[in-house]
């Protein structure tokens, strides 16, 4: 067998058999690149306590509540897990998802506009609200962490004047928007035909990409272990759209929202604009120096961050049937920011993935939910969840001690 | 077309002021391709400041620029890049959490349909890295886990991605230790190797006088001597920045018309020095001066 270029250095450490696959994730473990790790584990634990806690938190009943109720602020997680890679923050969200649900609300009730254009004008105000405090952050240096506090109380003064005197406003029980955020759920052919056609669309990118790399003269894994990983990966979507079945199953709402976070990963791994955003986190000035358009990532991203609150804004309107004064106000804020954080995305930019918000929801809605059902009180709920977020945050700090003593920072 | 003995870039009278400040004045510099020059001065001796010239970062106040024959202005970094020069600034400028890969095509990304070409662009690497004979056990860890002098290696590979006619190396050896400024210096030869014109700055005389084919000095913002290297030694060298350069260049000078060869002995770099301007061997009776220097 002829050596590929690059398996040429001697000192490279190879890990072709399972075993030496192992010691090099151990390797890396040490090293401090935990990736998504600790969160996987962490929320294995939480099912596995709940569960012996009260075996109905794992009922296919309560993972399906479990889904529908991550999805909204889940979905403005996602936003904060962009605005952490760049090293940023965004204090704003929570106010800018109930600006963003009010607007609707108050357009389709009271103005009698169509829905989807009521939808349309509020994402467009989330753009215009990112794309303001983006250019507030490039062109006059302001750090995003007071922008965006001063936007937290902003634009809840916003909501309140959006709402008026009104205080509540009830959607319309037949709008789309309630039945695709309570009601909406995949057939069960559709959710398993759904499982096939993600796991042959995966093996179909990987065999090329093996081939590609063949072509090229590069090590390639063997077609043998895509398979494989196919293969489980459909096994395993398969049983969880069986086991949803059971109940009501695969919600359209969850599935949107698991949607969006795939579609943002493969532009944070797959395109130049998601390479751009890990430069600026990871090291400003060189992202400069080498042409990336700073500014212009800085204030995409911001508008990005407020799109997705809006967003989360509206599902959250969908999913209660109504717009509140109270919306998006208490701890939306602070969930979907500890979710990122515990999803394991650091707070010094440049490390992390979209998959963040996804893991990082699921355990603050798995401590909620099995809180809950083991009949706990609210305040034991915001304890254990600070626990959680301080020990995220503590894992994220540790890990980067780590780094920099292997030299890997 | 260049045949290798007219310059590929020319620097003819180059003037720079920063407010009351004249930074360079009248300073020239040839770089011929398959050359390596090395820059050398003191610190406020203007090499950044001619380094940035070139790189386009400052612009100069009087002088020409002159680039594969042709009269240039460069007016920023973007059009220093576009005529073929490339350069790697001291602190390296890499993002720590990208991989080799990410960081040689950073703001280069080569993409089909609108994706990232990974597998291209990691050929693409290896090719380069090669070619440099460099020392990285694989494309595909952060560079945060490489060494010092593998991460200089990275950042001169970077810039030949653009496949530029010139690089400007400032100061590739001040953080390395010993092998890996070996690492380093060959990089250098076999830039030289591939018919780049190279221009090295840097303190380092050991530096100067292992890969430089010329050395320009630079003292006070002022072109101070040029040597070809052979016939200098790098007490010369020390002399000529630090100030007692006319006298060298005066006394070799008298020497060519008389048609003697210069040896090192027949130079004491340290003779004509002024008190309390220091230097090995220097021996001050003044205390009050010693302290000062």
């Amino acid at each position: 067998m002829t050596t590929t270029y690059d398996k040429t250095d001697e000192r490279l450490l190879e890990s072709e058999s399972p075993r030496a696959a192992l010691s090099s994730f151990g390797r890396r473990i040490r090293s401090g690149d935990l990736g998504m790790a600790p969160v996987i584990i962490g929320l294995a634990l939480i099912w596995v306590i709940f569960f012996l806690q009260n075996d109905r938190f794992l009922s296919s009943r309560n993972l399906v509540n479990l889904s529908l109720d991550s999805a909204t602020i889940g979905m403005i997680s996602l936003g904060i897990v962009l605005v952490l890679l760049l090293g940023e923050i965004d204090l704003s969200v929570g106010s800018v998802s109930g600006v963003g649900g009010s607007i609707m609300a108050v357009l389709l009730v009271y103005q009698g506009w169509p829905l989807l254009s009521a939808i349309l004008l509020a994402l467009a105000v989330g753009v215009a609200i990112g794309t303001f405090y983006g250019l507030l952050f490039t062109q006059f240096g302001v750090p995003s962490f007071v922008i965006t506090l001063a936007g937290l109380l902003a634009f809840l003064g916003v909501q309140l004047w959006v709402l008026g005197s009104r205080g509540t406003v009830n959607l319309p029980i037949d709008s789309w928007i309630i039945e695709f955020a309570n009601f909406k759920f995949l057939s069960d052919p559709v959710s398993y035909a759904l499982a096939v056609v993600i796991g042959l669309a995966y093996l179909g990118t990987r065999l090329r990409t093996i081939q590609r790399r063949r072509a090229a003269n590069l090590s390639a894994p063997s077609f043998r272990g895509a398979v494989i990983r196919a293969v489980l990966m459909v096994a395993a979507l398969l049983f969880g759209a069986w086991y949803l079945n059971q109940d009501r199953g695969v919600g359209y709402m969850p599935l949107f929202w698991v949607a969006m976070i795939v579609a943002v990963d493969l532009i944070l791994r797959r395109t130049r604009f998601g390479r751009s955003v890990y430069a600026v986190g990871g090291n400003e000035e060189a992202a400069r120096r080498a042409g990336v358009p700073v500014n212009r990532v800085y204030i995409t991203v911001f508008a990005a961050a407020s799109t997705f609150a809006v967003l989360g804004g509206i599902l959250a309107a969908g999913r209660l049937q109504s717009v509140a004064q109270s919306s998006g106000g208490t701890d939306t804020n602070l969930m979907a920011i500890a979710a990122a954080v515990i999803g394991g995305t650091s707070l010094f930019g440049g490390r992390g993935s979209a998959y963040a918000a996804l893991f990082g929801m699921l355990v603050l809605q798995s401590i909620t939910s099995g809180l809950n059902l083991i009949g706990v009180e609210a305040e034991v709920r915001y304890i254990v969840t600070g626990a959680v977020l301080l020990l995220a945050v503590t894992i994220d700090s540790l890990s980067r001690r780590a780094r920099r003593s292997s030299g890997t920072a | 077309m260049n045949d290798g003995s007219q310059p590929i870039l020319s620097l003819r009278g180059i003037d720079k002021r920063f407010g009351a400040v004249q930074a360079l004045s009248d300073v020239s510099l040839d770089v011929r391709p398959g050359e390596v020059v090395a820059l050398v001065g003191d610190n406020g001796a203007g090499k950044s400041t001619l380094v940035k010239i070139m790189s386009g970062v400052y612009q100069p106040d009087g002088g020409e620029i002159v680039f594969d024959g042709r009269p240039v202005s460069i007016n920023g970094p973007k059009a220093s890049q576009a005529l073929g020069i490339a350069t790697v600034f001291q602190d390296l400028a890499l993002c720590d959490n990208l991989d080799v890969v990410a960081n040689l095509f950073l703001g280069h990304e080569r993409t089909t349909g609108g994706v990232l070409d990974e597998v291209e662009m990691e050929r693409h690497s290896w090719e380069l890295l090669r070619q440099l004979s460099a020392k990285i056990p694989s494309v595909r860890i952060p560079i945060a886990s490489l060494s010092g002098g593998q991460r200089q290696t990275v950042a001169i590979a970077r810039s030949l991605v653009g496949e530029p006619k010139v690089v400007m190396l400032d100061e590739p050896t001040a953080a390395l230790g010993v092998a890996q400024t070996a690492e380093v210096l060959n990089l250098i030869e076999r830039l030289r190797k591939r018919g780049l014109g190279v221009v090295l700055i840097t303190h380092n005389m050991a530096d100067v006088q292992a890969v430089a084919d010329r050395i320009y000095v630079l003292r006070l913002g002022r072109n101070s001597a040029e040597f070809a290297i052979g016939e200098v030694t790098t007490e010369q060298l020390v002399a000529a920045i630090t100030g007692a350069s006319d006298n060298v260049v005066a006394e070799r000078a008298a020497r060519d018309r008389t048609g003697s060869a210069i040896t090192p002995e027949d130079i004491d770099p340290y003779a004509v020095l002024p008190d309390g301007a220091g230097g090995p061997g220097h021996v001050s009776t003044d205390p009050d001066q010693e302290r000062d220097a």
